[in-house]
């Protein structure tokens, strides 16, 4: 194992990450403070509780979840498409660096980027929403996992893109609205019975519950089938980068 | 290092080893066809060709970043794609084109540079490195802000500060002043004189005939010659005499036909090219004809081939004929 050289790339990363931590920080804590604002305030103190808990507190696991799987995406995307855009990925494509210790550098900077804003969402949270964690060590295990797998998500859209749109492509138009519509804002139960099943669907769908449950114990779906889902998600994220780095596809061709 | 993967790694084996190497692109472009080549341990190979003729391929092969369609390379006696780790951790690349990473400082780029390829921090060594690029100074400066010929400094220091023992230089030269080029050559004949293998690709063939053991030219992805510099000098270099005539010549006289003449100059100078692997060069004879004929000069001299005339005659001759 190089461990020299996965610390080299989490190290660079992390640099990226600290050089622009106010754009990194600003943006998504301003929005997650409007989303608070509009839809936990102004529109929520109108809406009833959904089972038991205040509108405002039932948003916060959903809020938080679509940060962590934008910024995990575009952590990892960035980190790996600058080098292949500047010409920089040819150091690393030369160095002694196997697959797995380029991704343990390269996602765990983004993970560890995601998550860190993921802590401060739900502090900032906090200011507007009383809640409580039901199952703290759930609840970090559920950031943890998502942020490593949607960075891996991230590092495969960063390997397949060949320009600065397809970079954003991905993100827009479809984590977005799969996450606006994996009940960030509402329980799926909500939903017509139709809809209900459609949605189930929706990768989303299960982290947002499981995520939620570790707050609440509350969940549209079951726990074990959220965990199940997302390291499936997981395991096919993994089997792909392991195909690009054999194959060499778009990068060594 | 474990013996059981280690083809050949005694001192007199090639330290590279290229077989059958072919590389086609997915548009269908067949950059290399056949290559075979080997690198001596310890020596300055130039590889020459025209732009296109598949160098940085060839090179990119070699350090990992392009697979090949078929072939194998081997370097220091370890199979470039099996034992990539073993490989890798020996072999330096300056590339061609000025790949940095723009924001980060000089310091912070070597030091990336050693722990990517699985070196523990070492700053002395980095200290050295940098001090003998003349980098040192700039150590805390962000690499955007210096000039082109400063990167180049940097991407020499960033592919040795793991120290390499085999040093691919692809076009290190190109769009650097003079200084510069003087100092890369006095580190790149230090760093052979300690042992390292370096091969270079460069447009200034003057600089090949300088620097290099020996020579490779490569042309529309194959290699058609690869030979000791001072060999291939002897035996495809030629030699000129020129003479500056007293009374310029309209046409060459009959009497001169058959010996390797051109009228130059509008009939003033006069030019005999011979070739010098030949046991009688003919220069006496020509003169006593010329004297015969009342041909007179003012003026001789004699000029050998530069491998700049040798490696133009040589991509430019029908395939086949190199030797």
């Amino acid at each position: 194992m190089n461990i020299y050289g996965i610390r080299a790339i989490y190290h660079f990363e992390m640099a990226r990450t600290f050089r622009t931590l106010w754009e990194s920080i600003a943006a998504p804590v301003l929005t997650t403070s409007l989303y608070f604002i509009v839809f936990g305030k102004a529109i929520g103190s109108r809406m009833g509780e959904i089972d038991s808990v205040s509108y405002g507190a039932f948003i916060i696991p959903g809020l938080v979840m679509l940060n962590l799987l934008n910024e995990s995406i575009s952590n990892a995307s960035f980190g790996i498409y600058m080098p292949r855009w500047a010409g920089t990925i040819y150091e690393l494509l030369s160095a002694p660096v196997s697959w797995i210790e380029v991704l343990i550098g390269y996602v765990g900077a983004a993970a560890t980027k995601s998550v860190m804003l993921g802590i401060l969402i739900l502090g900032t949270a906090r200011i507007f929403v009383p809640y409580e964690i039901a199952h703290p060590w759930w609840m970090v295990a559920f950031l943890l996992l998502t942020a490593v797998t949607f960075s891996l998500f991230g590092f495969i859209i960063g390997l397949w893109a060949d320009n600065f749109q397809k970079l954003q492509v991905v993100p827009m138009l479809v984590v977005t609205p799969l996450t606006f519509l994996g009940g960030a804002f509402y329980s799926i139960n909500m939903l017509p019975p139709l809809w209900q099943k459609i949605t189930l669907f929706n990768p989303v769908v299960y982290l947002i519950s499981g995520f939620r449950w570790s707050f609440y114990g509350i969940a549209d779906v079951n726990v074990a089938m959220s965990i199940g889902m997302t390291f499936g998600f997981l395991t096919l994220c993994l089997i792909f980068v392991w195909w690009v780095f054999k194959t060499g596809y778009k990068i060594r061709n | 290092m474990p013996a059981s993967k280690a083809i050949a790694t005694e001192n007199s084996a090639p330290i590279i080893w290229v077989q059958g190497i072919n590389k086609t692109y997915a548009s269908g472009f067949q950059a290399l066809n056949n290559i075979n080549l080997e690198i001596k341990r310890g020596e300055i190979f130039a590889l020459l060709g025209p732009n296109g003729a598949g160098k940085t391929t060839l090179i990119s092969i070699i350090c990992g970043i392009v697979n090949s369609t078929s072939g194998i390379v081997i370097a220091d006696g370890y199979d470039t794609v099996r034992d990539y780790r073993t490989v890798r951790a020996t072999i330096g690349l300056v590339p061609q084109e000025l790949h940095t990473d723009s924001f980060e400082s000089v310091w912070a780029t070597v030091k990336f540079s050693r722990g990517l390829f699985g070196k523990a921090p070492n700053a002395p060594y980095l200290e050295k490195v940098l001090r003998d690029l003349s980098l040192w100074d700039k150590r805390n400066v962000k690499i955007k802000e210096l000039s082109g010929g400063m990167k180049r400094r940097v991407l020499i220091a960033k592919a040795l500060a793991h120290e390499p023992t085999i040093l691919f230089l692809d076009e290190p030269s190109a769009g650097v002043d003079v200084e510069l080029r003087h100092d890369m050559w006095r580190m790149v004949r230090e760093l052979r004189a300690k042992g390292t293998t370096i091969i270079l690709t460069t447009h200034y063939i003057e600089e090949a005939e300088d620097m290099a053991d020996r020579i490779g030219v490569i042309n529309k992805g194959e290699l058609i010659v690869v030979e000791d510099k001072n060999v291939l000098m002897r035996k495809l270099g030629k030699k000129r005499l020129t003479l500056t005539l007293r009374q310029s010549l309209a046409s060459i006289p009959a009497a001169l036909i058959g010996w390797n003449l051109t009228l130059a100059d509008d009939g003033s100078t006069l030019i005999y090219t011979f070739d010098t692997q030949e046991e009688e060069t003919g220069i006496a004879e020509l003169l006593r004809t010329l004297s015969e004929h009342h041909i007179e000069f003012k003026d001789l001299r004699s000029t050998e081939s530069s491998l700049e005339d040798i490696f133009v005659s040589l991509v430019h001759q029908p395939k086949g004929n190199a030797s």
